[in-house]
């Protein structure tokens, strides 16, 4: 009898009381994302890494010593591999499994900076262009065409040559060039949560522009920020690899993995696996953070899943 | 149709002039271009000297129009290093490139639309899923580090293919795979959403009815729509190759512009770096202006001027 009653209005149904709540749905969402679950696994392990290096490195990555340079890494049938260097020794002799630890630090070190850069820019032009509309938008839109047109390896590459290289000047020009994306993503989302009609009520109750945009906008567009900021932080440490293979990023002996792959350029038709460990390591890394975003964005919006 | 058209040409235009202003501006990125080009140890004669020759000595005002209309009559000053006029390194150049880059983009077409179109054919089955990670994988590889690894497989270890130079078509597979498969899953991504929605419509289903061939509805009748978007996508990806091409055409060792580039910075040789920014920014202009003007020609929805 209790079953077939007519729910009261205004009280929840039995059924709803015992539906799971939002939270609870998302954690499920979230331990059945196998591609979400990879991803945070390896970029937890290279975080891990990066930030154990001192400890986890067996030596010096800046240590060179000739007399046991290019030990092939444990897996190699040669009579050269040995346990006490584990991914080989590199052209001049320093450990690699080291270089490679210490490696880690430079690209997250560089991918969060620079997609905390870009992600200030863009958001902020985002936000302003979607929320304000008009002239605004008009100008922010331009801006972000401008921007485009761009090339950046080439915009990248040039400035860091004329500038100097070093650490900073890498972070800084790549922040300054890629938030374009941002842009773009929070300009779009905020445009479609500006009209609905919490934003309305706010306006109406006179809350100040600056209020509206943190406690109502805001909470409602960073599910998209966040997909694009592990993007953003992805393509950075592609282009970092890309700018220090091309001996304009970091710079030696400092161990960047796009810097470990030129650096074993000329040797790489003797001892492959110069190149194919760091390789490896750059696209596990970059893989895992994509698969992260893919998966934090099936989550947060199954409906838009492709 | 008219009003977009005028309206889109003169945001390009815009955007040009202020792509030109960056450019024109890099000169002064490191302080006193003189004293940059004269070197270390240089006198200071010779740096007043150097001032005059390039004409750093005007206002910056004047300076910036001299170079933009000299830039617009095809003259980008000398190169400080090659000693010849910038425009016909250029032009000896740019032919390379392009050729890449179409190659890219063939390569780039001929896997994405099939995989795409075959993805929606049968969503979510072994295709789709092999598709889908292929996309994943495709976007985390660094490029430069793929590149080296064709020329390890390819080149070395199968002789198939020659590894440096630009001499024959055989030069250009790895390059254009190379720099191919990056813009890759965009287009398969494009093409299968399109072709997704297209086969839900109702004309699809009336094709069907009228008991049409499914190769006819599936290529006549679906794909011809669903290509639209992803014709201009491909325009686009073409303009952010030529680009990104200076990473491969190095590796590579093609004589185009990308290598030019880096030739360029490696010199500091500032108005060849100034010209090829310059040029590839508005080619990519010109390229999405093309774009946009198609799209809102086959689809009159999308010409909101």
């Amino acid at each position: 009898m209790v079953e077939t009653a007519l729910p009261r209005p205004g009280l929840p149904t039995a059924a709803e009381i015992l539906a799971p709540s939002p939270g609870v749905l998302l954690r499920r969402r979230i331990f059945r994302h196998w591609g979400l679950l990879a991803g945070a696994l390896i970029l937890g392990a290279v975080l891990a890494m990066a930030l154990l290096a001192p400890m986890l490195a067996p030596f010096d990555p800046y240590d060179q010593q000739l007399d046991r340079k290019l030990i092939p890494p444990i897996w190699h049938a040669s009579t050269k591999a040995t346990w006490t260097h584990v991914l080989g020794t590199d052209q001049l002799g320093r450990d690699y499994l080291s270089r490679l630890l210490y490696g880690a630090q430079i690209s997250l070190l560089i991918g969060v900076s620079a997609m905390l850069i870009s992600g200030m820019i863009g958001t902020t032009l985002g936000v302003l262009a979607g929320y304000f509309g008009g002239r605004v938008d008009m100008v922010v839109s331009f801006i972000i065409s401008t921007r485009l047109s761009l090339p950046v390896v080439l915009v990248a590459l040039a400035v860091v040559a004329i500038i100097g290289t070093s650490l900073n000047v890498v972070i800084w020009v790549l922040g300054l060039l890629i938030w374009d994306r941002f842009a773009v993503v929070m300009r779009s989302a905020t445009q479609q949560v500006r009209t609905r009609e919490f934003i309305t009520a706010a306006q109406a109750l006179g809350a100040s522009t600056p209020r509206i945009l943190f406690t109502e906008v805001a909470p409602n567009v960073i599910n998209h920020l966040i997909v694009v900021a592990t993007l953003e932080m992805a393509h950075a440490i592609l282009l970092e690899a890309s700018l220090s293979f091309l001996g304009l990023g970091v710079q030696p002996p400092t161990p960047s993995w796009g810097l470990m792959i030129s650096e074993a350029k000329g040797l790489m038709f003797f001892d492959p696996w110069l190149i194919s460990i760091p390789g490896v390591a750059l696209f596990l890394l970059v893989l895992a953070i994509n698969m992260l975003g893919d998966g934090l964005r099936d989550v947060t919006a199954p409906e838009n899943r492709s | 149709m008219l009003a977009f058209a005028v309206k889109r040409l003169g945001l390009a235009v815009l955007v040009a002039l202020t792509v030109s202003l960056i450019t024109f501006s890099m000169i002064y990125v490191s302080g006193d271009p003189a004293i940059a080009i004269a070197g270390e140890g240089a006198r200071i004669q010779d740096i007043e000297a150097i001032r005059q020759f390039y004409g750093f000595d005007r206002p910056i005002v004047v300076q910036f129009f001299d170079w933009l209309a000299a830039a617009l009559h095809g003259d980008f000053g000398r190169s400080y290093t090659l000693r010849k006029p910038v425009a016909d390194v250029i032009f000896e150049r740019l032919p390379i490139t392009m050729i890449l880059g179409a190659c890219a983009i063939a390569f780039a077409l001929l896997l994405a639309i099939p995989l795409g179109v075959w993805a929606a054919v049968k969503p979510n089955s072994l295709v789709d899923r092999f598709a889908l990670t292929l996309a994943v994988v495709g976007q985390a590889m660094p490029n430069f580090w793929f590149a080296l690894t064709l020329i390890l497989w390819l080149g070395v270890t199968w002789r198939l293919l020659p590894i440096t130079g630009s001499s024959s078509w055989q030069n250009f597979v790895m390059p254009a795979i190379a720099l191919g498969y990056y813009v890759t899953p965009a287009i398969m991504r494009l093409t299968r959403a399109g072709m997704l929605e297209v086969l839900s419509a109702d004309y699809i289903r009336t094709a069907r009815a009228k008991g049409l061939r499914p190769r006819t509805v599936l290529f006549k009748h679906a794909l011809r729509n669903a290509i639209i978007p992803v014709v201009s996508l491909a325009a686009v990806l073409f303009g952010f190759m030529l680009g990104g091409s200076i990473v491969i055409e190095t590796i590579f060792q093609i004589n185009g512009l990308g290598y030019l580039a880096w030739e360029s910075i490696q010199r500091k040789d500032l108005p060849t770096i100034q010209a090829i920014v310059l040029v590839l920014s508005v080619i990519y202009v010109a390229l999405t202006l093309a774009a946009d003007l198609l799209n809102a020609f086959l689809d009159p929805r999308l010409r909101v001027a």
